[in-house]
């Protein structure tokens, strides 16, 4: 112990002041980040905060509305916005207390994180990733960021076929509606469907395959030729008749898009569970007996999920194309309800009057499908143990 | 291999009886009655039910549908369709009318999407981190993210509605009968371009990808290393030597497009009114025409079972490590 050292006691004391002071710091969401020289992370923390302050600055009259409105969409903006900013302060506090404590130790580099590193050096994919947070929060926010009402129509002899202007960025439609704000809503209802239809086929087609993989025998013969009977129909065919003879509103269509697109999913996972489970690893869980179920849900299924994320990705692009193709053919989700496939259908009857109703849509359609491509491409190139190289170990 | 085939063959039948029965009660389920298309409930209502009935036992709406079912199974084994509601005639015959016009457009965006998928996919391939391939490999994501319908209309937009070089739909022009024969297949093929162009740039983009990474999978293989170590030429390695590997898994996706050929084109078909076998699944979708909603269905799913079949006999024919039992040898 040399001369200048504080004496063990005082050491604890300036860690405790200098720990209370930088988490004091840390309500200001990404404050205590950037001094601790977590810059990244601290700037996300700092914009996204920033981003909700100024939508409740600019639009603070929309958000007390939307909390007095008794329709759940317009309360559920309203709330993620005010709860979205409590929990960036919550998590900047708590994050920063994380960091400081794990100060001078040395953090193990699970596989997740090494697959996180290497998907955040692919710059594409990292915009796409921002591109789909994006288009998300558009439409969450929907309530708060629209112009105009979407479905109400009034003075459309006024109004209708109206090129974009500073008013109406995407002009309006024949019945003078502004497109805009359709096109927000239209994001709520197409971004959702894509969403839910994916986490339905990739659920059913997870546990279906497992059960099937894991267990053999004749379960599994029975279980993969009711999968070949429904591979067997070309699937777009299949939702299209699905779709339209049941006249789906949208939980159905969910129901339908998902339930038609699971059996790839089935068939990898059983295929992998099948070379799974002679491993060592599954023999010792059973030796000490585990129940199958949690063998399946614990040991197997995680082990297989990696390619099916990246295929999940692929199938949320996949989704959003269904959907708006059906409503383009006026079976999915019909008017008035916007959504971005029956708005290009409503631009192609006025596409030599108005361009504009069918081009901004599928730019936004064109613009998800794209960003969830690039991230399915960004996730398999950092789930690849092929191209994985030391510097990222 | 013959015995291979009748094996598959034999096989399909019970998969496509069980394809049949569930798309048929799938249909009777849903909510809905034929009856409302054909007649508004409105004027139902006013009618004699004399008449309705009689219009009901004519078209076979009355029976219990376990009945209806084994009338159009046994029909459908011996090749009878049925008879549509909608258009009153033999569902084989507007099937058979329809047909052509689909076959127009999708044999020859597979023949364009083969074309210049595959040589872009070599073409990025062999100039692999060079700014070429950058272009091929993104503008081909991009390409193949935008949805094909939405292009139509863009398109047409630009090149029907403003510049005016294209017809914006149908399959030929209102003078067709007064054109001399070349002039009518020249006015056949000026309406083919921009559907058959949005078809196939779509799946070109598709295949370059494919053909991209199967092909950089291949120039990796030892092989190749020894057919340049024996100072072979660059061009004869790659043509000769890695190129015919790296086809076999795009020959298999080719066997698999035949499905493809008759209802890929739904939503283009419904962009350029064009009167093909995707436009009339839609129409028979929206107007509960229960017989030929069936027959679509049924022939799809032949088709696939068909072509899942082609692709696998291909994949054997062209690759000696499979054999005909489907198992990789060694």
């Amino acid at each position: 112990m040399s001369l200048f050292d504080l004496p063990e006691g005082l050491v604890a004391e300036r860690d405790r002041v200098d720990r209370s002071a930088l988490l004091l710091r840390a309500v200001v969401p990404g404050a205590a980040h950037f001094a601790l020289g977590r810059r990244r992370r601290g700037a996300h923390l700092l914009g996204y905060a920033l981003l909700m302050i100024l939508v409740l600055t600019l639009r603070g009259g929309a958000v007390r509305e939307a909390m007095a409105s008794r329709d759940p969409g317009d309360w559920l903006a309203a709330a993620f916005v005010i709860l979205s900013l409590l929990g960036a302060v919550a998590f900047s506090v708590w994050d920063a207390a994380r960091i400081v404590s794990d100060r001078g130790r040395t953090r193990s580099r699970s596989p997740l994180r090494i697959a996180l590193r290497r998907f955040s050096e692919n710059g594409l994919a990292v915009l796409a990733v921002y591109v789909i947070v994006g288009l998300y929060l558009l439409a969450i926010l929907a309530p708060l960021l629209a112009p105009y009402d979407p479905t109400v129509i009034e003075n459309a002899l006024e109004t209708r076929y109206l090129a974009p202007s500073w008013l109406h960025p995407f002009g309006t439609d024949e019945f003078g509606r502004d497109l805009f704000s359709r096109a927000l809503y239209g994001a709520r209802v197409s971004l959702s469907v894509g969403l839910l239809a994916v986490v339905v086929a990739i659920t059913l087609g997870t546990v279906y395959g497992a059960v099937a993989g894991y267990f053999g025998g004749w379960l599994d013969g029975v279980l993969m030729r009711v999968v070949d009977v429904i591979i067997a129909f070309p699937t777009f065919f299949l939702m299209l008749m699905l779709v339209g003879v049941f006249e789906a509103g949208i939980v159905f269509l969910v129901l339908i898009l998902g339930f038609t697109s699971w059996t790839g999913t089935a068939r990898f996972i059983r295929g992998e569970i099948l070379s799974l489970k002679e491993r060592e690893y599954i023999e010792g869980a059973r030796a000490i007996g585990l129940p199958s179920h949690l063998i399946i849900i614990r040991h197997l299924i995680p082990a297989a999920l990696a390619p099916v994320l990246v295929s999940a990705a692929l199938m949320v692009g996949g989704m959003v194309a269904a959907e708006a193709g059906l409503s383009f053919l006026g079976i999915g989700i019909r008017p008035p309800t916007p959504s971005w496939g029956n708005m290009l259908s409503a631009g192609q009857d006025a596409l030599l009057v108005a361009w504009w109703i069918a081009f901004f849509p599928g730019c936004l359609l064109a613009l998800t499908i794209l960003s969830f491509n690039l991230l399915a491409d960004g996730l398999r190139d950092a789930l690849d143990p092929k191209t994985l190289t030391r510097k990222h170990l | 291999m013959i015995l291979y085939i009748v094996k598959r063959l034999v096989l399909s039948v019970p998969l496509l009886v069980g394809i049949a029965t569930a798309t048929f009660f799938v249909l009777h389920l849903a909510p809905g009655d034929p009856m409302d298309m054909y007649l508004e409930p409105r004027f139902q209502r006013e009618m004699d039910p004399e008449v309705i009935e009689a219009i009901r036992t004519r078209f076979g709406l009355d029976e219990p549908i376990p009945v209806r079912y084994g009338k159009w199974i046994r029909n459908l084994a011996t090749g009878d369709l049925g008879t549509s509601f909608r258009y009153r005639r033999p569902v084989a015959d507007l099937m058979w009318e329809r047909v052509p016009y689909t076959l127009q457009l999708t044999v020859l965006a597979l023949l364009f999407d083969a074309l210049f998928g595959i040589s872009l996919g070599i073409l990025a391939a062999v100039k692999q981190y060079t700014k070429l391939d950058k272009v091929v490999t993104l503008g081909s994501l991009v390409v193949y993210s935008v949805p094909g319908f939405w292009l139509a209309l863009m398109l047409v937009l630009v090149f029907s509605v403003e510049l005016g070089w294209f017809p914006t739909s149908q399959t030929r022009s209102l003078d067709y009968e007064l054109l001399s024969f070349w002039g009518q297949v020249a006015d056949r093929l000026w309406h083919l371009v921009l559907p058959v162009f949005v078809l196939s740039v779509a799946s070109a983009a598709g295949t370059a990808r494919y053909m991209r990474n199967k092909l950089l999978d291949v120039l990796s293989e030892e092989y190749v290393l020894a057919a340049r170590a024996r100072g072979l030429r660059e061009r004869v390695v790659i043509l000769k030597h890695a190129l015919r590997n790296a086809l076999i898994p795009i020959i298999t996706i080719y066997g698999m497009a035949l499905p493809f050929l008759l209802g890929g084109a739904v939503l283009i078909e419904n962009v350029f009114a064009w009167p093909g076998m995707g436009t009339l699944a839609v129409e028979a979708v929206r107007g509960r025409d229960y017989p030929v909603i069936l027959a679509t269905t049924m022939l799809s799913a032949v088709l696939v079972v068909v072509g899942n079949l082609m692709a696998d006999i291909t994949y054997a024919a062209v690759d000696p490590r499979v054999s005909y039992e489907g198992k990789v040898k060694a």
